[in-house]
């Protein structure tokens, strides 16, 4: 029955990695999202420009085309649905907020400009939904986890999991709330079924997050030290998380 | 995983082990580690065009299941959809061509940007 609703489906249909496309949210909707993204980015940029640190942007390039890679990488969940990483909070925890909300814009727009993955009028909201809500709430989470569990030093992969995990469940939750607000889809419906979907995908995004960064910490460990010096002058407060 | 506190800190040791200078004295393969990266990326290309799931993901599963799979309005325009490479037949070599121009574009973009933003300074 599946795959009678997928012939149903505009050609261009995005397959199988789906982000929102066009037509789910209203115009107003969609419009809010974009301000709440223009909003976030704009922060980044200032906070980013003429204080990133040179030896960060080979990590930030690398870790962009990493995201893009592994958000190819459709892995099963239960009953015939799959999920995909999102990354928001491995940027965050190795780039900082502001240089990893850069990254997580980048890879969301080309993956919408080049290969038509997510719409163009809500490309606002899969940049706030997947990338932002990881990048800035994600890393608040991870940490407010890493000074309640005793530094970063050691609570470093299970704070990120759980910020991981946090984050694509939360980034779900938006997107319901966006659908019903949209009256794509009531939200008594859609919040349980995202929810409930994504509470398993998470599984996923925290297993992901916690290998990479015990990659990093096996074999680069000093790429760790680079987010103090991206952020350079202006560091987030992590006392708001 | 050593921390290393054996050394008390000495006055004239001014440059920290891990201090901007430290990239500088690595061995060249070691500074050109982010094409290791770009290979490791790469690399999940390929699984990915290989192994992943062809199951609808997340939110299609949502909407399919709850009537809203046919709200998608087409693409304004088409370059790569699917992350199929046009032209290309066999259908592994096309996702596996149109993710690796992805990642490398991707990283241009970010590497890109990254230059314009950085520090002046030392």
């Amino acid at each position: 029955m599946l795959s009678l609703t997928r012939t149903s489906l505009a050609p261009s249909a995005p397959d199988p990695a789906m982000h929102l496309p066009d037509g789910f949210l209203s115009v107003p909707i969609a419009a809010l999202m974009w301000a709440a993204t223009i909003v976030a980015v704009g922060i980044a940029v200032r906070r980013s420009n003429k204080s990133l640190d040179e030896r960060a942007v080979p990590l930030m390039g690398v870790l962009a085309a990493f995201i893009f890679a592994a958000q190819m990488f459709n892995f099963q969940v239960v009953g015939g649905t799959s999920g995909h990483l999102l990354g928001g909070v491995l940027a965050g925890v190795l780039l900082g907020p502001w240089a990893g909300t850069l990254v997580m814009t980048a890879v969301v727009a080309v993956q919408a400009l080049l290969f038509q993955d997510g719409g163009l009028v809500v490309m606002g909201a899969n940049i706030f939904n997947m990338g932002v809500v990881g990048t800035i709430g994600g890393y608040a989470l991870y940490r407010a986890l890493t000074v309640v569990l005793g530094g970063e030093r050691r609570a470093r992969l299970p704070a990120a999991a759980v910020a991981a995990w946090t984050s694509v469940v939360a980034g779900a939750g938006l997107t319901a709330i966006e659908l019903g607000l949209s009256g794509t889809t009531p939200l008594a419906v859609a919040l349980p079924a995202m929810l409930g979907v994504h509470a398993l995908i998470g599984i996923g995004e925290a297993l992901i997050t916690t290998a990479a960064l015990g990659f990093i910490a096996a074999t680069r460990a000093d790429l760790f030290d680079l987010r103090e010096s991206v952020a350079g002058r202006a560091r987030m407060s992590t006392s708001q998380g | 995983m050593t921390t290393a506190p054996s050394q008390p800190p000495s006055p004239t040791a001014e440059a920290p082990a891990t201090g901007p200078g430290a990239a500088n004295r690595r061995p060249s393969f070691q500074r050109r580690w982010w094409l290791l990266g770009l290979a490791v990326a790469a690399v999940i290309v390929v699984l990915a065009a290989a192994f992943a799931s062809p199951d609808p993901d997340g939110l299609e599963r949502v909407a399919a299941e709850h009537g809203f799979l046919g709200r998608a309005e087409a693409a304004l325009f088409h370059l790569i959809p699917d992350y199929a490479m046009p032209g290309i037949g066999d259908p592994l070599l096309a996702r596996v061509a149109a993710g690796t121009l992805g990642l490398l574009v991707v990283f241009a973009v970010v590497a890109g940007l990254g230059r314009l933003l950085r520090r002046r300074s030392t």
